[in-house]
């Protein structure tokens, strides 16, 4: 039997799908390392990923997943570099052919194996589940799914690591996913280095804190960081964390040499806490990590060590991400200019108020900011800005609805303001506004017996 | 005299002792508030409780304050219920995702003995 790696070097590829296209590229070129691990999946893309594939049934996964997999693919098959990703959104087998197809025509034929993981999508089998009494009641309001039954776009089970782990013993060097949990796709590389067992929940847990670490790219090696912000060097060339992880659970985060941006304590600290909900229980398909066991220490320039992360057994249930069609919205905008634009743009809000009433036209919501004076940290920032002398200020109103009609003719009076309303008005060459769609988000919880991965490996 | 020195407090901004990162869950932001220096830790865990981050965001949010705390990251982890005017795709809010609540904390003015 071959021993087993004493490190595996893991690299974040994409924060989110529309992150730094030459991320991925770097960290397959800049230096060592052993897997690409890139999230494309946030709460609505999936949403937005099956109203393409109910259009065109060849669709609905990350696109630009496939001309990046052109660019590295030729590296990573030389260098031996496995790539996760969750970018089949609600297609992985078609975004799978896609990358075969692209592999083929690299004359990669016979040199790469994709692993595809499916199972996650519920949509089709919702019917089936609300009837045999898993009522999906949403999280945060515990209103039964039954409510918006009949307006769901979509529905996603999260699944956690092990899918993906199955993939890698199969041979699969590029493993394309559906909703597998951003942490799920640095985990399982870990698991499969080191042979974890499925019960091992410190580890488990630290491989989760690790990928909590780098899924949202460079926020952890100096981007929005705001420790010394202004300090933090060489952000046009901002290298993107790698974990490298031991056996035993602990691991260092850092980023190829010569790469801008920095690695320090604060900044993984800032990353640590970021979208946290309860710091003890972060709960993930794959167990429970606790994050108030977390240790780090500097281990000099950009390198961070992380250990002592203690974890819990797994609960019984998955979350489902569902998406169901809400409404319509617009938002507006015109800029007044010195003096007086905080108190034109003002009164352009109570005219076009005033207007909106007068035409009867019913909104959910009218919501009015004035960026430049409160549009960020509301009347915090009221109380202190010296708002009679601000040189500019963008009038930014926006209103949501259930009646489209309402919505389209709300976008039909902005403009007129610029010449029958306050003075000194500029900044409308964007045009009208649209309105959007709005798909909300329904979190909710399923039996994880309800839910089975679908694990296939092909060779190209 | 006594009763003079008690009463003297200074005011101190929490952007002198604290950085913070915010992010959403739904309609919740969450707001990870971290110690510029360990030894500020406790003073943050005394004064910037639940009841006093809520008080400083009267009007910006319309559910209640939780707080959580990670004394080994010497941090404190706020999650500010009703903060985003429905989250996500449906909120029409410029920070949407509550992104720049994390600074809006730091406004916070702490009331410190001398």
């Amino acid at each position: 039997m071959k021993p087993r790696p004493a490190t595996v070097r893991i690299a974040a590829g994409q924060g989110f799908w529309g992150d730094w296209l030459e991320a991925p590229y770097r960290q397959v070129t800049g230096g060592p390392i052993d897997y690409l691990m890139m999230d494309y999946l946030a709460e609505v893309t999936m949403s937005i990923l099956q109203k393409q594939k109910s259009r065109d049934p060849s669709l609905g996964y990350a696109k630009d997943f496939i001309p990046l997999m052109e660019r590295i693919l030729p590296i990573a098959a030389q260098r031996g570099i496995k790539i996760t990703a969750n970018a089949g959104g609600v297609n992985p087998r078609a975004c799978a052919q896609a990358v075969a197809e692209t592999a083929r025509r690299l004359r990669l034929g016979g040199k790469v194996r994709i692993g595809v993981v499916t199972g996650d999508d519920l949509l089709g089998r919702l019917d089936g589940l609300l009837a045999g009494g898993h009522e999906l009641r949403n999280l945060d309001t515990g209103r039964p799914l039954s409510e918006v039954r009949d307006r769901v776009v979509s529905a996603n089970a999260y699944l956690g690591a092990w899918p993906v782990v199955e993939a890698l013993r199969g041979g699969a060097d590029i493993v394309v996913t559906g909703r597998v949990t951003d942490t799920g796709l640095t985990l399982a590389p870990m698991i499969h280095t080191f042979g974890w067992r499925p019960d091992a929940w410190d580890l488990l847990a630290a491989g989760t804190v690790a990928g909590h670490t780098i899924e949202c790219g460079a926020q952890c090696s100096g981007g929005n960081c705001l420790v010394n912000w202004d300090g933090i060097p060489d952000l046009a060339n901002v290298g993107y964390p790698i974990v490298e992880a031991a056996a035993d659970g602990t691991f260092e985060i850092t980023k190829h040499p010569g790469t801008g941006g920095r690695i320090s304590v604060a900044g993984v600290k800032e990353q640590l806490v970021y979208e946290m909900g309860n710091p003890a229980e972060y709960i993930t398909p794959d167990g429970i990590a606790d994050f108030t066991t977390i240790q780090l220490a500097q281990r000099g320039k950009d390198r961070v060590r992380v250990s002592g992360v203690r974890g819990r057994p797994a609960t019984d249930m998955l979350k489902v991400s569902i998406g169901y069609f809400y409404g319509y919205k617009a938002v507006g905008t015109l800029v007044y200019a010195w003096p007086d634009a905080y108190r034109k743009a003002q009164a352009a809000d109570r005219i076009l108020r005033q207007r909106l009433a007068d035409l009867g036209l019913k909104f959910e919501a009218v919501l009015t900011e004035f960026v430049g004076a409160d549009a960020t940290h509301g009347p915090l920032a009221r109380a202190s800005a010296r708002l009679d002398q601000l040189p500019e200020v963008q009038l930014r109103i926006g209103v949501r609805s259930p009646d489209k009609a309402a919505v389209e003719r709300f976008t039909r009076e902005i403009a007129p303001l610029i010449l029958n309303g306050p003075p000194s008005v500029t900044g409308f060459a964007g045009g009208r506004p649209k309105p959007e769609e709005i798909v909300a988000y329904w979190p909710a919880l399923i039996d994880k017996r309800m839910v089975e991965a679908c694990v296939e490996v092909v060779q190209v | 005299m006594r009763k003079k020195a008690t009463r003297r407090a200074r005011r101190v901004r929490l952007l002198d002792l604290a950085h913070a990162r915010s992010g959403d869950k739904g309609d919740t932001a969450n707001v990870g508030l971290i110690a510029l220096e360990p030894e500020y830790y406790p003073i943050l865990v005394k004064h910037v409780t639940a009841a006093r981050v809520a008080r400083h965001f009267k009007g910006m949010i319309s559910g209640p304050v939780e707080r959580f705390e990670l004394p080994n990251l010497h941090a404190l982890n706020f999650l500010l219920h009703g903060a985003l005017d429905g989250g996500g795709t449906i909120s029409l809010k410029t920070d949407a995702q509550g992104k720049v609540f994390s600074t809006a904390l730091l406004r916070l003015e702490l009331e410190l003995p001398k």
